[in-house]
Formats: structure tokens, sequence, C-alpha cells
């Protein structure tokens, strides 16, 4: 019965979250935490592409390093670059003061983003730059229009424009909105980029909460034991209570 | 040898005595069903809450500025840090859900009604002291919602006449929500509240076992000696102690000892209990950002106000509540006066037959409308106050006052069915 409760609210709940969430339709990530592979090069395209603005000042290499079976010198030679030491936190030396004056705003730490945001928003907001020459860093984006962050990952997309098709509606032809495309400059295809950004996205979802994984192994076996336990328990209470009935 | 010891303690410190007058040989009625199960379940969340806490605060460190990095530093750098928060974040909620069905089974079976009035009063003390500590509790890993949810409920004491605004001050110890105000909720929260909070759990029980335990049937099973009831062979069974028939004066039927019948029956009841709550911990810890909520992974910036706050869920009835009514004082005082009628039930309710089974069909309908009424506003104070929902919140605010004021006219001359001699 309180099975029964909490679904009804669970569903019910749900449904309203999504009524007040953002208008703009958020693509499912594609990830996986299990994907070592994914996650290494997530973290790979974390430290060469974000971590220039982007701290994770509550995440320490070591442990992106054992946790994603990357051995300490390997970590140490392609994902460390300023002379840290392994048990450091990810973070870098820019200024907040500065980072206001250049972007407007300081960029958020990212240890907690996934958590914050969701994976699916980060995967959208990813693939959402789009060329906007009114903007100080000539992108904007649909997910998280005006937003002060300059397309980094534009070197691998290549210049991301709102695409438009001529299409019949009613009779007279029209400019149709059909979504974002790149102009092909950048270095990996439009299936290559969004791979790429799933990675990124599951390496976040990763460093949200390091444990995710070890707490389901560990649940499940919690779990098995409560069963029993339940099963034991049901059984002494039933001998218990001939006496009663 | 043994033996020697321990009537050398006895005869000092009357334990085993204790023991059976509350335990052993405490009598319970012997039909208690599902909804008996929340009081030990309260129980069993008070001690997870308080050794999760006394380990958290091992590593917890209540500054302004590091209290954020010190909960991730819980969760990441600590061995089983991360159970051990979730098992305490989880546990607050857990708390709430079992203390409201508890709630609810005191009213559907009226044990609130004389002479249980004390233990009601005790139980609705142990409910507002729970809401303070699981208040400040929830500004302590100073997050987003932490702050700006502290913001809003310290700002309601500010529309008390005259001395709403100092009194904020007071309660924050500066102008603004700061580390002044995180260093004293810590105090409060792991000290002071929950030191208060074993007293009287310790007095609500002290008091219960005093009246004796109420039950489905809500009649009892210390009955006047005098021949109106005979006890059956079943009855004469057990050993129950001699405090409880005055010497003679009462009979006890239907009853069975609390250990070890209570004992193993409340144990499936903390498997089932657990069940779901390790289910929560372990694959749900967020609680659909319910129990955690998204903001909140963000430390707190006292400069960045997020879009929506709402509560805790455990709150947001009475908080419904308060926005319902356009006139912030007034608001204020609807809130307390839900909590109040609540406490008030003893004498708003006239009635002498306690249990609903046996009580008119209007007050059925009356309970029910009280819990569609509960949950409704429960929903209604997490979503944004905005036309619709206001006016919803404010339908739901005067059904939920109605079921206090139609139970305080029915109830005095209400047609309730015949009760029967013994347990069902």
């Amino acid at each position: 019965m309180m099975k029964n409760l909490f679904s009804v609210i669970a569903l019910v709940a749900s449904s309203w979250v999504m009524a007040a969430g953002p208008a703009v339709h958020l693509d499912k990530a594609p990830i996986d935490l299990k994907d070592k592979a994914s996650l290494q090069n997530g973290a790979r395209i974390f430290q060469n592409y974000c971590l220039g603005c982007h701290q994770m000042q509550y995440q320490r290499y070591v442990r992106t390093f054992r946790d994603l079976d990357i051995p300490e010198d390997v970590g140490m030679e392609n994902l460390m670059f300023t002379g840290e030491k392994v048990g450091d936190h990810i973070k870098n030396n820019m200024a907040t003061k500065d980072a206001e004056k250049w972007f407007g705003a300081a960029p958020p730490d990212l240890t907690n983003v996934a958590r914050v945001r969701g994976p699916d928003w980060l995967y959208t907001y990813m693939r959402s730059f789009y060329a906007d020459p009114s903007r100080p860093f000539g992108v904007n984006n649909e997910v998280f229009p005006m937003v002060g962050m300059p397309h980094v990952l534009q070197e691998l997309q290549g210049t991301p424009r709102k695409t438009y098709e001529t299409r019949l509606v009613d009779g007279e032809s029209k400019q149709v909105y059909v979504g974002i495309k790149a102009d092909g400059t950048g270095e990996l295809s439009a299936e290559e980029y969004d791979r790429t950004v799933a990675d990124l996205v599951n390496y976040l979802e990763y460093v949200g909460e390091p444990t995710k994984l070890e707490s389901r192994e560990l649940g499940v076996k919690v779990m098995v034991f409560l069963l029993i336990f339940f099963v034991l328990a049901y059984l002494l209470k039933k001998e218990y209570w001939k006496d009663v009935h | 040898m043994f033996k020697n010891l321990m009537s050398w303690i006895e005869y000092r410190l009357p334990f085993m005595e204790k023991m059976n007058l509350h335990v052993m040989q405490y009598p319970a009625p012997k039909n208690f069903n599902f909804w008996y199960f929340f009081g030990s379940l309260a129980m069993l969340v008070l001690v997870n809450q308080i050794l999760t806490g006394i380990w958290l605060t091992m590593n917890y460190e209540p500054s302004a500025d590091g209290a954020f990095a010190s909960v991730e530093y819980i969760m990441r750098d600590v061995d089983y840090g991360w159970l051990l928060r979730y098992m305490h974040s989880t546990g607050a909620s857990a708390f709430f859900v079992v203390v409201y069905l508890h709630m609810l089974r005191g009213m559907m079976y009226g044990s609130y009604q004389k002479p249980r009035e004390l233990l009601w009063i005790f139980g609705m003390l142990i409910f507002l002291v729970l809401m303070a500590e699981a208040f400040m509790g929830y500004l302590l890993p100073w997050g987003q919602m932490s702050f700006w949810g502290a913001q809003v409920i310290i700002s309601i004491f500010g529309v008390i006449p005259g001395i709403g605004d100092d009194l904020t001050l007071w309660i924050r110890g500066d102008y603004v929500i700061s580390g002044a105000t995180l260093n004293r909720f810590f105090a409060l929260h792991v000290i002071a509240l929950p030191l208060v909070l074993v007293v009287l759990v310790f007095l609500h029980i002290m008091a219960l076992h005093e009246v004796g335990s109420n039950n489905p049937d809500g009649i009892d099973v210390k009955r006047e000696n005098d021949g109106s009831v005979e006890q059956t062979e079943a009855d004469k069974k057990f050993t129950f102690h001699q405090y409880f028939t005055k010497g003679g004066k009462k009979i006890i039927v239907d009853a069975i000892p609390f250990h070890p019948y209570y004992t193993v029956k409340d144990l499936v009841g903390v498997a089932g209990f657990l069940l779901i709550f390790a289910w929560v911990i372990f694959f749900l810890p967020e609680g659909g950002g319910y129990f955690l909520e998204p903001p909140n992974f963000e430390a707190a910036n006292p400069l960045k106000t997020p879009a929506h706050i709402a509560p805790v869920w455990y709150f947001t009835p009475f908080y419904a509540i308060l926005r319902a009514v356009p006139d912030q004082l007034f608001g204020a005082i609807f809130m307390f006066l839900a909590i109040l009628a609540l406490a008030l039930l003893p004498w708003i309710d006239r009635g002498s037959v306690r249990s609903v089974r046996y009580r008119s069909a209007l007050h059925t309908a009356n309970l029910i409308n009280f819990c569609v009424s509960f949950v409704a506003l429960g929903v209604l104070g997490v979503l944004p106050a905005t036309g619709l929902y206001t006016l919803l919140a404010q339908i739901f605010s005067f059904t939920y006052f109605g079921f206090f004021i139609l139970l305080w006219f029915y109830s005095k001359n209400e047609k309730t069915k015949p009760l029967p001699v013994r347990l069902t």
C-alpha cells in the first residue's frame, strides 16, 4: 500500500517538475558510468578545454585516476599540465575578479554541475551553441540564452549555425527552423561531436557523485540482506504469535 | 556470583523491575495493525539520525567558508562518508514520513482523546522540535537552497508587528544569514534540540505507559474489576505487572506482553521500513530532488537568488497555508493555527467514541477530507504561487481548517455505532 502511495506521489510530482522545467526540449544524454573509455575521454576533454576557466575544486586528480583506471604516471603525463601533485584538487589559476571582468560572471565550479543541472541539460547545452555576431564571443546558446561562455569546443564542432529549410506550409513556401548545424570546419563529424560531448557529460556525471557505482553495488547486497532479514523476522513473529491466535 | 551481583544492583537500581513494568509485563492490546509500526519506526529513525549525525560532525566544519567544502569532503574523501550523509539526509525525510503517519494513526483511532491528552501534547511538542531540528539541519550543508530556504523561513518571523525585525536579527545573529547564523544553527542542531527531543520522547513514552496504549477499536484493555467483563483463558495465560491492575482493582483483557510479542512484530516493521529506506539511500539518494534539492549542490551565494525557492517537502503543507493568505501577518498566523489546531484536537473533538471504526460516516469523510487537504497543500507548497495554484491553496487551506470546525460541531452529538465489549 505504501509503495503504491509513493509511486503515485512520484508520478504526479514528476509531471509537475516537467511542467515547471525549461521550455527547451532536452535530449537524453547517452551516458554510461561503467564505460571507462568514455569517462577517460571525458576527463581528457575536460582537462584540455574546460579547466582553463572551470574548476573541479572538490575532486582530486588521484580520485579521477583511480576510479577511471588511469595509471598515475599516465595521468600525470597526459592530464596534468602545471606541476600539481596527484593528491591536489582539480583547480586552475584564474582569479575570480578577472573572470568576472572577462565573462560577466565567474565561471561556475563544475564538480557538482551534473547534480545541479542534470546530465540531459549539459548534453543539450553543449550542443546548442550557434553563431550570433551580436554576442561578445560571437555565439549564443539555445538552452542558456545570452550565456557569457564562449563556444570552447568550436574547433571540434566547427561553426554551428541555425539552419532553415524552405518548406511548403499551407500552400506557401516558408523558411522553417530545423536546428543547429555545424559548417563542417571542425575536426569532428556531427556524430563524433555528439559522442565527445556525451563522454564529457559522462565524466561530469561521474565527478558529481564518484561513489554512485559503489553505492549501487553495495545497495544490491544490502537489499538482499534485508529481504532475508524480513523473511526471518516474519517467521519469528509468526512463531511467537502462535500463543496469541 | 552473577546472581548476587544482579541482586546487589537491583536493590540499588531496580533495572529488571523497570524492564518488567515497561517491556516484559507491559499490557499492549493484542490487535495492533499496520498503523502501529510508526511509533517504533520513529524511534529507529531518531537513533539513526543521532548516530550518523555524530559521525558527520567528526568531519563537518561549521563555518561559512568551510561548510560546503567539508560536506563534499565527507562525500568524497571520508570512507563511507557518502553513506553516512545519505543515511542522515534520507533519515530526515523518513522521520517526517513516519511521524506524519504516526499522527494520522492517532487521529484515526482517537488516540488523543481522554485520558491521552498529555501524551498527544508531548507528541505535538516532539513534532515542533523536530521541525526546528530539520530546519536548522538543512542550513548546515550551506548550499543555495539551504541559504535561501532559511532566508524565507526566518523572514516569516519578521511579520510579527513591533518586534519582527529585531526577532529575525536575534535569530540570525546578523543582518543577513551568515557564518554567525550557521554556527548557532549547528550548535542548536547537534546539541540543544536533540537533547530536548530525547527528553520529550522519554516523556511521551512515560505518558503512554501511564494511560496505556490505545488500539484500532478505541476501547480499553484495563477494565474495572466489577464483574462487567470476565478474563478468558487466553487472558490468564500472560503475566502483567501488578502496577497495571492497581492491586486487583482492575483486570486486563485482550492484552499481550509488549515483549516478546510486539518486539518481534515491530522487527518485521523495521525490516519492511529498512527495505524502503535502503532503497532510497542506495538508489535514489536525492529522492527525486525532494530529499536533496538540486540547487543545494551549489554553494550558498548571497548574491544569486535561485529561480524558485521551495522549502523541503515536509514543510510545504504549512508553507502553502502561509502563502495562500494574501496578508503576510495573517498568513503566518494561519500557519501557526494550522499546527495549534492539531495540538488542540483532544478538546476540539468532543466525542467519546475514539476509533473511526465506530464513529459516524461523516467523521470518516471528514478524516479523508483532512488527508486530502494536507497532501494537496503539501503539493501546492512545492509549486510556485501563481494564479490557479494560489486559489487551490486557499481552497485546501479552507478545507484543512474546515476539518477542525466541523469536528467540533458534530462530535458533541455524533451518531456512533455501539462499541464491542472485547477487542475484535
